[in-house]
């Protein structure tokens, strides 16, 4: 009698494979690993792995001072360094309620919107080298870098600045910054027509980004979505305009919403934020007040105990410090809530059924730092 | 004897009857074609060396850079000490990959490419073989390069390559057919395959100008389908370094990624040259109707500057798109490619059929 075997028969075509994007892997911008499904070149679903830059920042917080906190929190994102130093020396001045002078508020928000800038920026270049752009990128680090001199000039430090301290700012500022700064924006304002032209208005980049990777209002929420990208899906989070600090209540920009929630939409969002931002920094530029750089603190900074929370609006979304105080001069527990963990958890939601060529342009869209996810 | 920097055919002719004098006849054939291999060898290596030294400047230039200037002068010789280091580099074998198949690949690319350039005219009477149907010939054996892409994408046992090499072989087989339906344009124009007399039938005016729009449209779409053909930007798509790395040369190492890249370099030579000849004159010289002191000026330029000077400007035009645009994704390429680029040509060929019935051409 003649067996029949009915072996499992395979349709290769719907057969999945998996790749691995990263740790190693010219878009993932940084150690990030994407584990890919993939049928043919659409991708099923992927799984982030994250903590491959894993440096334990928030125990590292636990030994250290306020004041030494603030060089750490560089370490984060380091893309928007100064706002990251903001949002501590904002806690601690809430927690001793300490009144920084005004001249500080302001030097603080033009440079924090400056850091934006620079940040969208560098976000251009990449997103335009995911897409395949490769001139965007050189065209981007050098607008990039005019910025960079204002700061090296000023304090001193390019990237990891560590320039606020709690109370006011390390030293006062250079007396060219001003100058430096208007012809910045002059010289900006020019060349952001440039990017418009080669990457914006560039049919080939529009036909790829447009529907592709939508996010919707809802899922923009639950997914906690924020930042230019959750403000591409029409939710407004901007806390500049919902929880002002610094002098932000003092200047005039609006908050931009977008409907589609789409990687145009998402791209469009940092291009109208970089402009918004210059317009804050030519409203303040001309009016910082005189006065103390520094308010009077006292050597060794202590917060009284309880819970303290802050958030200011980093360049890729709100950042939160929690902090818990038993009274000692080191924090009991500190907690980040960085905007890009929460963005890069929707990734998987909106490039199931895409491409693979589409998943590295939504992740630039998404635009993750991983020194931030990973902390 | 006559030797004349504008005809290579009375020289060629000197030397073929001197060694069929000395030599017996089998001997004189394998002398001829030693000669001829070295003769491309050397410029293959060269014209390979200075295209990457080319796109490097062309693309610093556009990206606000210098490029390279510290070896040679102006950076001369970079190439050339790159060239030096991926030959010393270790070539790296990979476990569980087809080796036979990852060994060849990158010969039968180099191969393919370098079969093409034999039908090329360089100037009048500087070619190695002028076939009656040239343009056919460099059709087919430019399409072997395919063959080589994707073993090299199968054999690696690396899924980026595999994607790398699968998106190539799409992207070449649809391609393919554009390229030769805008030279089918341009051949119901001139009435010949033969390089050599389409070159000819163009002393009074390149094809380009002499069919009317419809030998526009054909060299444009040419220059689309031949980029596409030739695996450069905005149709990266085979490399596709923000998405596979390097495609299907990611795991090659040494001196056999050196050959996919200096492959990827001729192929960009033997499409812009071929578009040279057959739109833009070859190395006809540029003659403007009754100027007749003009023409004449033109005259003293000798062909083989004409040549080159022309493939090197659709060489700088296919460098311009590559540094400007983004990259397509496979499916709209292959949208381009079917739906738009392929009805265009069809008319057109119809059209250009319809003008050289009536004569309207010039």
């Amino acid at each position: 009698m003649k067996e029949v075997i009915n072996l499992p028969v395979k349709n290769i075509e719907e057969e999945e494979y998996h790749i691995n994007m990263g740790p190693q892997h010219p878009s993932t911008h940084g150690v990030l690993r994407l584990v890919v499904s993939l049928q043919g070149e659409i991708v099923k679903s992927l799984k982030p792995h994250c903590g491959y830059i894993h440096r334990g920042i928030e125990k590292m917080c636990e030994k250290d001072t306020y004041p030494q906190i603030i060089h750490l929190t560089d370490r984060m994102d380091y893309l928007s360094a100064h706002i990251n130093n903001h949002a501590v020396c904002l806690l601690v001045e809430k927690a001793l309620e300490v009144e920084v002078p005004e001249r500080v508020k302001y030097i603080r928000t033009i440079i924090d919107e400056l850091n934006r800038i620079a940040s969208h920026q560098l976000w251009w270049c990449s997103f335009g080298m995911d897409m395949g752009g490769l001139t965007c990128f050189f065209y981007g680090l050098r607008d990039r870098e005019k910025i960079l001199d204002i700061f090296e000039e000023s304090f001193g430090s390019r990237l990891l600045h560590s320039y606020y301290t709690p109370g006011g700012l390390m030293m006062d500022i250079h007396p060219n910054f001003q100058k430096g700064v208007k012809d910045f924006i002059k010289y900006f304002r020019k060349k952001i027509k440039d990017y418009d032209d080669i990457l914006t208005g560039n049919i080939i980049m529009q036909e790829r980004t447009k529907g592709i990777g939508v996010l919707t209002k809802e899922d923009a929420i639950s997914y906690g979505v924020i930042g230019p990208s959750g403000r591409a899906s029409g939710f407004s989070c901007d806390v500049r305009k919902h929880h002002p600090y610094g002098v932000y209540d003092k200047a005039d920009f609006r908050e931009i919403l977008g409907n589609d929630g789409d990687t145009f939409t998402r791209y469009l969002m940092r291009m109208h934020e970089m402009r918004e931002s210059m317009k804050i920094i030519e409203q303040l530029i001309d009016n910082i007040p005189a006065g103390d750089y520094t308010a009077k603190m006292k050597a060794v900074i202590k917060l009284p105990a309880g819970e303290y929370y802050q958030r200011v609006e980093a360049a890729r979304g709100e950042l939160g410090v929690y902090v818990v105080s038993d009274g000692n001069k080191t924090p009991y527990r500190m907690k980040f809530r960085s905007p890009n963990f929460s963005n890069l958890s929707a990734l998987d939601h909106i490039s199931r059924g895409v491409k693979i060529a589409d998943l590295v342009a939504i992740g630039g869209s998404l635009d993750y730092v991983i020194p931030d996810i990973d902390r | 004897m006559n030797f004349s920097i504008y005809d290579f055919t009375s020289f060629n002719q000197w030397i073929d009857k001197f060694l069929y004098d000395n030599l017996p006849p089998f001997w004189a054939v394998v002398v001829e074609m030693t000669i001829i291999g070295l003769v491309f060898l050397l410029f293959y290596a060269l014209v390979g060396l200075f295209l990457v030294y080319a796109e490097r400047k062309v693309c610093a230039f556009m990206q606000n850079r210098v490029g390279p200037n510290r070896v040679g002068p102006y950076g001369f010789f970079q190439t050339i000490a790159d060239f030096i280091k991926l030959m010393l580099k270790e070539l790296i074998t990979i476990k569980n990959a087809d080796k036979l198949l990852f060994n060849i690949a990158p010969f039968i690319i180099i191969i393919a490419s370098f079969m093409a350039i034999a039908a090329i005219p360089f100037a009048k009477g500087l070619h190695a073989i002028d076939f009656d149907i040239g343009i056919l010939y460099v059709i087919a054996v430019s399409s072997l390069g395919v063959v080589g892409i994707l073993l090299a994408g199968w054999s690696s046992n690396n899924k980026y390559s595999l994607i790398g090499a699968m998106r190539s072989g799409a992207q070449i087989v649809s391609y393919e057919l554009s390229v030769g339906l805008s030279l089918l344009t341009i051949i119901i124009l001139a009435g010949t395959m033969q390089f050599s007399q389409i070159v000819e039938g163009q002393a009074n005016g390149w094809f380009i100008f002499k069919g009317h729009i419809p030998a526009f449209i054909a060299f444009v779409i040419f220059l689309i389908a031949s980029t596409a053909e030739t695996n450069r930007g905005p149709f990266d798509l085979a490399e596709a370094e923000s998405e596979l790395t390097a495609g299907f040369h990611t795991e090659y190492s040494g001196i056999k990624f050196a050959f996919f890249f200096l492959a990827e370099y001729m192929n960009m030579f033997i499409v812009a040259s071929i578009a040279a000849t057959v739109f833009l004159g070859g190395w006809m010289p540029f003659h403007v109707g009754a100027w007749e002191g003009f023409n004449h000026i033109m005259d003293f330029i000798p062909p083989f500057v004409w040549y080159i000077g022309k493939t090197f400007f659709v060489i700088w035009m296919m460098m311009w798109f590559k540094w400007t645009f983004p990259r397509l994704r496979i499916d709209q390429l292959l949208t381009l490619e079917w739906k738009y680029l392929l009805p265009i040509n069809l008319v057109n060929i119809l059209v250009m059929a319809f003008l050289v019935l009536m004569g309207w051409h010039f």
